[in-house]
């Protein structure tokens, strides 16, 4: 594997790969010294053309453990805001002799078009692109699932909130559908896609029939420049509908966990009981997130060495 | 290149080969192997399709403003090219064609090119702004002799603007060509509205928003008793609509682009800009219906919208892309492919959808007059049988923005006359 654009790239056997080798290199954080000579020699650029600290240290951070040197590349102000064009930022990396470039953009398709345009050698890594698809994330959450539940076959999984915005649900659902994952996906009617009956997912629109059945939920976050174009009424009705709260928590089956790719809107999506709750696993999915993307890092840059 | 041309073994319309005398602009004969050559040049057309000289309701040539991108000159050459012989220049150029000067300067340079007859098309407000109608009746006076209206790339989305602007142009045969397009519904919109949007993460550009603009304007244009034009149908939706209001006697005319009679959406799942087109590329399903509806004549004519960008406005991400694509010099083969090699549509109903028809509703004296003895000697010749790939840096637009690149299409222009004055001859500039 050359890139890692979308979720959809993955077979099962890859997917596994990566899980496999995150855990291996978990254990790498346990100890002292928490680097391996890995990726020694190696330039990792963080290429971020919209803010995101959280994704970028967590790339840095699993850079770093692997040995790689990492450029950070603050890139606001893209083509789409009449600055420096994607083209030229791609080439400027090129010239500094980048080995990967991780990418985070806010035009679905960036990375994409980062691959397969000829700009860049290196290898592209999709971290977020507008509302496509953030395949780290949905592995880290795959991960995370599979530590919790023990096994992900069979296992049943709603992701809840703002679908039509979301790349993290799209991600997830492609990656657990072919982890063998049941994804129901809930939302208000008006933040489901046009032709999600085509997705490889179930749907609702009422969350308290599905929670009972789900061995996990995720909540979306809700962005809220969402409130004031239609989407729903107001963030109080949103709640009631389609918020985690403490009754909705008790609905779930004990084994149950909650998940949040983070950033939160407590009080919004999610009450604090639910956040904080022994259930959460939302501290953990950060932890988890540098384990996958140094296996990420290490499948992409480390078997090119031996192709 | 001027003087008398004799076409010699050529098939008008796909017909019986014969032989065309073109004599001063007009065509003077047709009839079987004329021995009397002296005088006139001859083109051994052994074998060639004649059609009428193409016109088509809607290009961007750009000038003024965006030469960069396109001039009249060179928009007009690759028009020649493609087998045209008059073309409509849309508005949307800086400053807008909403003026008498702007139209007579488009116009102006059409004729000093001699490429084609490019007949400017007027805005419908000023400034495109949608809120106040330009000078109609100034351009229609002017040298340009404006006839066609249009706000195109913008939709003129107030319904009484609409209104005021289909009834206005009556008084001097005009005709609003609408950009269908419901402004709030498509806001930001990127593609097809449809799985693959949803898929791709792609703001999705809804079927809806043209049909309902196509609806309004229908019962509107009955309603006060003017003529519509449909600018580039896109959804099956649409053809419903237009059938619909043609049984009931509306006097509404409508076009499609070659590009929506052969691609369809799932080309976005490349990212590739070259695909961004507004509107969006549709379905399979669409592309159906839009070819089935230029078949019956639900659909009058093909229109190419030209839209020529310059490479840097392309090589960006989707999002930051310019809307558009080259037509042009692609249009004849395309529309072979799409309707000729499928059975839909002969070569008289070629002609028809391609120079009759149009030149009709945009009221171009001396164009889309067919191939009969008397009529003006537009004349285009093809070689149906010869295939061609398209090579972006072999057209004569200054821009390559073509969404064939490496495709093989069916069908070359060989020849081209305007009023029996050579433009293209040999595939090539004459």
């Amino acid at each position: 594997m050359k890139h890692l654009l979308s979720a959809a790239d993955l077979s099962r056997d890859d997917a596994l790969a990566v899980l496999d080798t995150a855990e291996e290199l978990a254990q790498l954080a346990e100890r002292p010294i928490k680097k391996l000579p890995t990726l020694r020699g190696r330039t990792v650029v963080n290429l971020f053309f919209e803010d995101s600290t959280r994704t970028r240290i967590s790339f840095e951070a699993a850079a770093k453990r692997l040995s790689a040197d990492v450029i950070n590349f603050s890139a606001k102000g893209s083509s789409l805001s009449k600055g420096e064009s994607l083209k030229d930022t791609a080439l400027t990396l090129e010239a500094m002799g980048a080995d990967a470039v991780v990418v985070r953009h806010p035009a679905s398709g960036a990375p994409h078009r980062l691959a397969v345009s000829g700009w860049i050698r290196g290898s592209v890594v999709n971290a977020g692109d507008g509302t496509h698809e953030h395949p780290t994330q949905a592995l880290l959450d795959a991960y995370t699932l599979r530590r919790r539940l023990g096994s992900l076959e069979g296992r049943r999984v709603a992701v809840v909130g703002d679908v039509l915005h979301s790349r993290v649900a799209r991600s997830n659902v492609l990656l657990l559908h072919t982890l063998g994952v049941e994804v129901t996906l809930v939302a208000p009617p008006t933040l489901l896609p046009v032709g999600i009956e085509a997705w490889p997912c179930a749907t609702s629109l009422d969350l308290d029939a599905v929670l009972p059945k789900s061995d996990a939920v995720m909540m979306l976050r809700v962005q809220r420049e969402r409130m004031n174009a239609s989407y729903f009424p107001s963030a109080r009705e949103y709640t009631r509908r389609y918020g985690l709260d403490g009754w909705r928590l008790a609905a779930l089956p004990d084994h149950a966990v909650v998940m949040h790719p983070g950033p939160m809107n407590r009080g919004l999506e999610i009450s604090a009981v639910a956040a904080d709750s022994a259930r959460s696993t939302i501290v953990e999915q950060v932890s988890n997130g540098v384990s996958v993307r140094m296996a990420v890092l290490y499948l992409l840059l480390a078997g090119e060495e031996a192709a | 290149m001027t003087g008398t041309w004799l076409l010699r073994g050529v098939r008008p319309l796909g017909g019986d080969p014969t032989d065309v005398l073109l004599r001063d602009g007009r065509i003077a004969e047709t009839g079987s192997r004329r021995n009397d050559t002296s005088g006139a040049q001859v083109l051994d057309g052994d074998g060639l399709v004649a059609l009428p000289g193409l016109v088509d309701l809607h290009t961007h040539l750009r000038e003024p403003g965006r030469e960069d991108a396109e001039t009249v000159a060179s928009g007009s050459l690759a028009a020649a090219l493609g087998g045209y012989t008059a073309v409509h220049a849309m508005a949307n150029t800086d400053p807008v064609a909403d003026t008498a000067g702007v139209v007579e300067q488009v116009w102006r340079l059409g004729r000093e090119a001699g490429h084609v007859d490019v007949r400017p098309v007027g805005a419908v407000t000023a400034g495109l702004g949608g809120q106040r109608l330009a000078e109609l009746g100034a351009m229609a006076e002017s040298a340009a002799a404006v006839r066609v209206f249009s706000d195109d790339g913008r939709c003129v989305s107030d319904a009484v603007v609409m209104r005021r602007a289909l009834e206005y142009v009556k008084a001097f045969d005009g005709v609003i060509a609408q950009h269908a397009q419901e402004p709030r519904l498509t806001e930001d919109a990127q593609m097809n509205e449809g799985v693959l949007s949803g898929v791709l993460g792609l703001r999705g550009w809804p079927a809806v928003a043209e049909e309902a603009i196509i609806a309004r304007d229908v019962l509107l244009a009955a309603h006060v008793g003017s003529r519509l034009h449909v600018c580039h149908v896109s959804t099956a939706g649409s053809v419903d609509i237009l059938r619909w209001a043609k049984a009931k006697g509306c006097d509404v005319t409508a076009e499609v682009t070659p590009h929506h009679l052969l691609l369809t959406d799932e080309l976005a799942a490349t990212y590739d800009p070259v695909y961004k087109v507004n509107p969006p590329l549709r379905t399979a399903e669409d592309v159906e219906a839009l070819r089935a509806a230029l078949a019956d004549g639900t659909i009058d004519a093909v229109a190419t919208d030209h839209a020529p960008h310059p490479v840097e406005d392309k090589e960006t991400e989707w999002a930051a892309a310019a809307f558009g694509m080259l037509g042009l010099e692609t249009a004849l083969p395309v529309v072979i492919a799409a309707m000729v090699e499928t059975g839909l549509l002969d070569w008289s109903g070629v002609a028809d959808r391609m120079s009759t028809r149009p030149a009709r509703i945009g009221r171009v004296a001396g164009q889309g007059r067919g191939l009969e003895p008397g009529a003006p000697a537009n004349v285009t010749l093809v070689d149906a049988a010869a295939r061609i790939t398209v090579d972006p840096t072999g057209l004569a637009s200054l821009s390559s923005n073509t969404p064939y690149v490496g495709r093989a299409l069916p069908g070359r222009v060989v020849a081209t006359f305007l009023r029996g004055r050579a433009t293209v001859l040999d595939g090539k500039q004459a």
